[in-house]
């Protein structure tokens, strides 16, 4: 008998087993509440200690469901409201709070960490707790400029003028978040129907408008480390550039971009507890944590935006390179739930078609 | 006799019973759980008619038609002087070369599409020509490898005769090769334009909002939208048309089995043909190395010289992935392993029965490829919630997901082997004692040791680069290498790029191990 | 082993292959099934090896009724036309196979292995690669193969059919010294009249699926059944009158000094000479002439019929319908 006909039996019974093992594996758990799920989006991130603390101080462990962006994340929950994957929803912003509250969603949860919160923060829906917030700004690669001899835009409205031509690479505010919140930025700026000039001038100013902010800053803006990209102006967020700072592969003194202070848009993430969660204890636990001292110290270093808890220490490389803008551009969340989707058609016919 | 023969027929339903039940829970229940929420309103069916002859869906659907027919027609004519240089000759480091043509194949599609826009000129980089282009690129393997195979065993003599008969080398190609390798060119084209067909990470990542196939428009409108009804309408647009094509490739490919004239090995190229194939060689070779190289160098790229700390990085924990990157390699060795077991254990009864002639279930194997991850994966949502099917956040799921896609593969590169296997072969060890299990054991699983180890490879491969279906399934503490490469090119800073271009090389080595391996059959030896 | 076809039938796709045939081999026996290609011999084979199920009528083995028992249970051994050799076995892994199949220990495969290769003179070829080996080679090797299980009955399908001139007589001439040796009952495929002659006890005729004739070589050549199986034996000297033939044996035809007859050809086949005439009354006639001394095509000479080697059989088909063996030998007119 050949060495074939001996091993190909075996490996194929072994192949056989280690099917069932797996799907067997896979029917097998427990039902008792030893761990909190908690269901996000892609950019979520926490120290390995914090993520140990609380699991250390609530005696449940953190199991973290990831499922694409912002919108994609909150899209697979409405999916299955009531039926949820997780306990906890984290990284809905205010641009999408409205369709969260209507998808009957979210139970309610008032944490008593609110009162530790920045005095923006402190009252928001009882359906929902605020975590962190960004600010959307103009993100510029400072080498490009300099050696083209232009001066970078210094406001949303500079960026009509010829000089910037072929410069800049946007988000599609259809299916980004930053997209979304840099329409908003330029609705709040140039007021309704103002805007829509502003975007046909962008347009025959040559923008370019991709799906996502990973496609946007990691492919297409110049200044981002390693990217292949060739335009020098990006819709990016105000931390961006310290994050090339605390990532880059040798030390630097100065970031290699900056963000444009004008024209900042201010998106505010949510927690909720899912409706029908397994374990709605261990939810309110991990909302609590996320307000703790710890893990809001943690929010800048980990995802690059702002804690909202009062009195938080910032990292060096963010107080350094970070533009916190003063008076970040924000629309009420019922005028944009009224208006986004005729705004973003509106958009989708000025700049794509 | 009728007893016998009801006992004939028993045995060969229970062979097909375990991919159709594999296909039903893990495909069909899915999808026809995601269908019903998205087209039942209150217990009554709203067909989403008036979606379909939308401007929207015919702009979409025109798209795509059009672009997957282009592409089509350039791999062929890429592909085929490439399979005819390394199917009609012998040259040292022929495998070396048939094992490199699969990497791109296998590759995530993210990860070509950065290292295509690195490549190409302004204006080119986001055009149309970019989604041909890498498309030509992914999948002049699919044509190498049907078309070679074929053509590798067609009769030299064939060729002789005609040249004897005063049929001078262009004709010859037109009046004997063409027509000789129809079946096979059909087959690879059907396939080249499925995968087209249903492009998404190149359409996604090169096409921006501009271009949009009914794949990439189902995810829009699904994952991002939220429109389900919309969504739902174009999967069954898609799906129709991805059946259609099936089912006449399935036609085409019966016509190919069957037995090979047994030829002279290949020569070594002589003469005028040692530059002719020399140059076909390198000149493919350099066309289908030139992204993959531009990943090394990026991933070898440290500030402004060379080094390989991003290598080293693998082992150290980042905050974007949760573990280490290494751990991402792990997790898809093992998934794969997994997945490769799942497909070849529901992959070979199935094939065995469609080589019996039940060209249904081929066209149902097939089907996962045309059904969007997107739709698909809510689908999964919605099905696998309750125990003891509760698998939607269990890491199980992923190899489940990737078998689902590797199965198509390893059915089509059996069933021709199958139909191969000489019947009197069969016979001769029944009349000698051997019991069905002792012919299939001794005399078949032998003689397909290689069209197995072929197929393993190949769905190894497969689930390896899979990321569409991945993504949707995968747990962010159980990330593969093409999860973990996505993560990190979503964040920003010199050192998450650098990450995942050495991810990137590690799978390319990775693929590029496993062709080989597959490709020579090492492993299992044997006589030949 | 004693072999039994009761009435059978094979009827494929609508089709009838094999109509009524009923056969009695007996133990140590060797027959010959005799046919022009299409016949239905081959599937008349592969119902007794069991990889035919028989639409109709019975097999039985030593009286055993088989009918429904798989071919892998019936101990029978069979020999394809071109071997079928297990392409990734060597010679001993295929001679090997039936004894490792059945699980018998290593010694006693071993022992079968080195008998099967000693019977049919291939000692010494086990680690040989069954790709290099010769048409013979291979043929000896499908024999060893079916051998060494000890096979109660073998079943033979065109063995030879893929060979040439002298290697074929010279494996044919082993073939029937070995069968002689080892008793076995042999059923053996050709459509070779004269591998018939040479290795059959018996020859059972086929034609269109049905029994033309069954009946030992002498008898045969003797007596054929009609003008078919006549002519079909290489017996051209046929006469049709109405429905009714006469068939006149070519060694019956002497030819002598005399004028009734012009030599039209004169062919060696060995030790005999075919010679073809054509009578003055325009009729054709064979002759068989023994030794040397070949007559010169053109030359008159008279002729001489030998009684005994004239025999008066009905025609087939019987409807007067005119029809030729298909596959009779092309030699002849």
């Amino acid at each position: 008998m050949s060495l074939v006909e001996r091993l190909l039996p075996n490996a194929l019974g072994a192949a056989v087993v280690a099917a069932a093992v797996l799907v067997g594996a896979a029917c097998g758990g427990g039902d008792a509440p030893t761990e909190v799920v908690l269901v996000t989006h892609d950019s979520f991130a926490v120290s390995k200690g914090v993520r140990q603390a609380f699991e250390k101080e609530s005696g449940l462990s953190l199991r973290i469901l990831q499922a694409g962006d912002a919108n994609e994340a909150l899209n697979r929950a409405l999916l299955t409201a009531g039926d949820p994957q997780g306990d906890v929803i984290f990284g809905i912003d205010d641009s999408v709070l409205s369709r969260a509250l209507e998808g009957d969603l979210l139970e309610e949860y008032v944490s008593p960490e609110l009162a530790a919160l920045e005095p923006d923060f402190e009252e928001p829906d009882p359906h929902v707790t605020p975590v962190d917030h960004g600010e959307v700004c103009l993100n510029v690669d400072r080498a490009w400029f300099a050696e083209h001899g232009i001066a970078p835009p210094t406001s949303l409205a500079d960026l009509r003028l010829p000089r910037y031509r072929n410069l800049l690479v946007v988000e599609n505010p259809a299916t980004s978040s930053p997209g979304l919140a840099f329409l908003l930025a330029t609705v709040a700026t140039f007021g309704d129907p103002g805007w829509q000039a502003y975007w046909r001038d962008l347009r025959a100013n040559g923008v370019l408008a991709v799906d996502g902010w990973e496609e946007a800053y990691t492919q297409q803006f110049s200044g981002a480390a390693g990217s292949p990209g060739k335009r020098p102006i990006v819709v990016s967020y105000a931390t961006s550039p310290a994050a090339e700072v605390i990532f880059a592969s040798k030390p630097l003194q100065t970031s290699p971009t900056a963000a444009v202070e004008d024209g900042c848009y201010r998106q505010v993430e949510y927690a909720g507890i899912l409706r029908g969660a397994r374990n709605e204890d261990g939810g309110k636990q991990l909302i609590d944590f996320m307000l703790s001292e710890r893990f809001q110290s943690d929010v800048p270093g980990s995802m690059f935006v702002y804690p909202v808890r009062d009195a938080v220490e910032l990292p060096e490389a963010f107080v350094e390179h970070a533009v916190a803008p003063a008076d970040p551009l924000q629309l009420p969340a019922e005028r944009i739930d009224r208006n986004r989707d005729r705004w973003v058609d509106r958009w989708t016919e000025l700049v794509v078609r | 006799m009728d007893r016998a023969r009801r006992a004939l027929r028993a045995r060969h339903a229970a062979t097909a019973a375990l991919p159709v039940a594999f296909l039903a829970v893990f495909f069909l229940w899915p999808l026809v759980a995601i269908l019903e929420r998205s087209l039942v309103v209150e217990g009554s069916v709203d067909l989403p008619f008036d979606v379909l002859t939308s401007d929207l869906t015919r702009e979409v659907a025109w798209f795509t038609l059009w672009q997957a027919t282009v592409s089509t027609a350039l791999t062929l004519l890429v592909g085929l002087p490439l399979a005819w240089a390394l199917s009609r000759f012998r040259f040292r480091g022929r495998s070396a070369v048939e094992a490199l043509v699969l990497v791109p194949f296998v590759l995530p599609t993210v990860v070509v599409a950065t290292a295509f826009i690195a490549l190409l000129p302004d204006g080119v980089e986001r055009s149309v020509w970019a989604i041909l282009l890498a498309h030509v690129f992914f999948n002049v393997a699919v044509v190498v490898r049907i078309v070679g195979a074929f053509w590798a065993g067609l009769d030299e003599r064939l060729w002789e005769a005609a040249a004897t008969l005063g049929s001078p080398p262009v004709d010859r190609q037109l009046r004997l090769t063409l027509p000789l390798l129809g079946p096979a060119l059909a087959s690879a084209a059907s396939i080249v334009f499925l995968f087209c067909f249903t492009s998404f990470g190149v359409i996604v990542v090169l096409g921006g909002p501009r271009y949009a196939t009914l794949e990439s428009e189902i995810y829009n409108q699904a994952a991002r939208l939220f429109d389900l009804r919309t969504a739902a309408a174009l999967a069954l647009l898609q799906l129709a048309a991805v059946a259609a094509t099936v089912l006449v490739s399935g036609r085409l490919e019966r016509r190919l089995g069957g037995g090979r004239a047994r030829g002279r090995p290949a020569p070594r190229p002589v003469g005028r043909e040692r530059l002719v194939v020399g140059a076909i060689v390198a000149g493919s070779l350099a066309l289908l190395a030139l992204p993959p190289l531009a990943l090394v160098l990026r991933s070898l790229s440290v500030g402004d010289g060379y080094g390989i700390d991003h290598f080293t990085s693998l082992a150290d924990e980042t905050p974007a992935l949760f573990v280490a990157p290494w751990h991402a390699i792990a997790n898809s060795l093992l998934f794969a392993t997994g997945a490769t077991a799942i497909a070849l254990a529901v992959g070979i009864p199935a094939a065995v029965a469609v080589a019996r002639g039940r060209g249904g279930l081929d066209a149902l194997l097939m089907l996962p490829l045309g059904a969007s991850a997107a739709m698909l994966g809510f689908g999964f949502l919605l099905a696998f919630d309750d125990p003891p099917l509760d698998l939607r956040s269990s890491p199980a799921i992923v190899p489940v997901a990737q078998a689902l896609v590797a199965l198509p593969f390893v059915v089509r590169s059996l069933v021709p082997a199958l139909r191969a296997v000489d019947a009197r072969l069969r016979e001769a060890a029944a009349v000698l004692g051997a019991t069905p299990g002792q012919v299939r054991r001794h005399v078949e699983l032998p003689l397909l040791a290689r069209p197995l180890a072929v197929a393993a490879g190949l769905a190894f491969a497969v689930s390896l680069g899979e990321f569409g279906a991945t993504v949707f399934v995968a747990r962010a503490d159980w990330p593969t290498v093409p999860v973990a490469i996505f993560r990190f090119l979503g964040r920003p800073g010199a050192e998450n790029v650098g990450t995942a271009m050495a991810l990137c090389v590690v799978l390319m080595a990775i693929v590029a191990a496993v062709a080989l391996l597959s490709e020579r059959s090492l492993l299992l030896g044997g006589r030949r | 082993m004693r072999v039994t076809l009761e009435e059978v039938g094979v009827t494929i796709d609508g089709l009838p292959i094999v109509e009524d045939v009923s056969l009695d081999v007996r133990s140590g026996e060797r027959l010959a099934l005799l046919g022009p290609s299409g016949s239905g011999k081959s599937t008349v084979l592969r119902v007794i090896a069991g990889l035919q199920p028989p639409t109709a009528g019975r097999v039985l083995l030593d009286g055993t009724d088989v009918t429904g028992v798989p071919p892998h249970r019936r101990g029978i051994g069979l020999v394809f036309q071109d071997a079928a050799l297990f392409p990734h076995r060597d010679v001993a892994g295929n001679v090997a196979f039936a004894p490792s199949v059945a699980r018998l220990p290593a010694a006693e495969q071993a022992a079968r292995v080195a008998e099967a290769l000693q019977l049919v003179g291939l000692a010494g070829t086990e680690r040989r690669d069954v790709t290099t080996l010769s048409g013979g080679e291979g043929q000896r090797v499908a024999l060893a193969r079916a051998l060494a299980p000890r096979p109660g009955v073998l079943l033979l399908d065109e063995p030879l059919g893929a060979l040439d001139g002298p290697l074929r007589q010279r494996l044919q001439a082993d073939l029937r010294a070995l069968f002689e040796r080892l008793g076995l009952t042999v059923v053996h495929v050709t459509h070779d009249v004269g591998e018939a002659f040479a290795l059959g006890d018996r020859i059972a005729i086929l034609r269109e699926g049905r029994l033309a004739q069954v009946a030992a070589p002498d008898e045969l050549w003797a007596s054929p059944s009609d003008d078919w199986v006549a002519r079909f034996l290489g017996i051209h000297n046929v006469v049709r009158d109405g429905d009714r033939a006469t068939v006149t044996r070519p060694e019956a035809v002497r030819i002598v000094e005399g004028d009734d007859a012009v030599v039209t050809a004169a062919d060696r086949d060995g030790a005999v000479v075919r010679v073809r005439l054509r009578r003055n009354d325009g009729t054709a006639l064979e002759s068989v002439v023994v030794g040397v001394g070949t007559p010169r095509v053109g030359s008159h000479v008279g002729v001489e019929i030998d009684p005994a080697g004239v025999v008066e059989v009905s025609v087939w088909p019987a409807e007067g319908r005119e029809r030729a063996p298909d596959g009779a030998p092309a030699r002849g007119y």
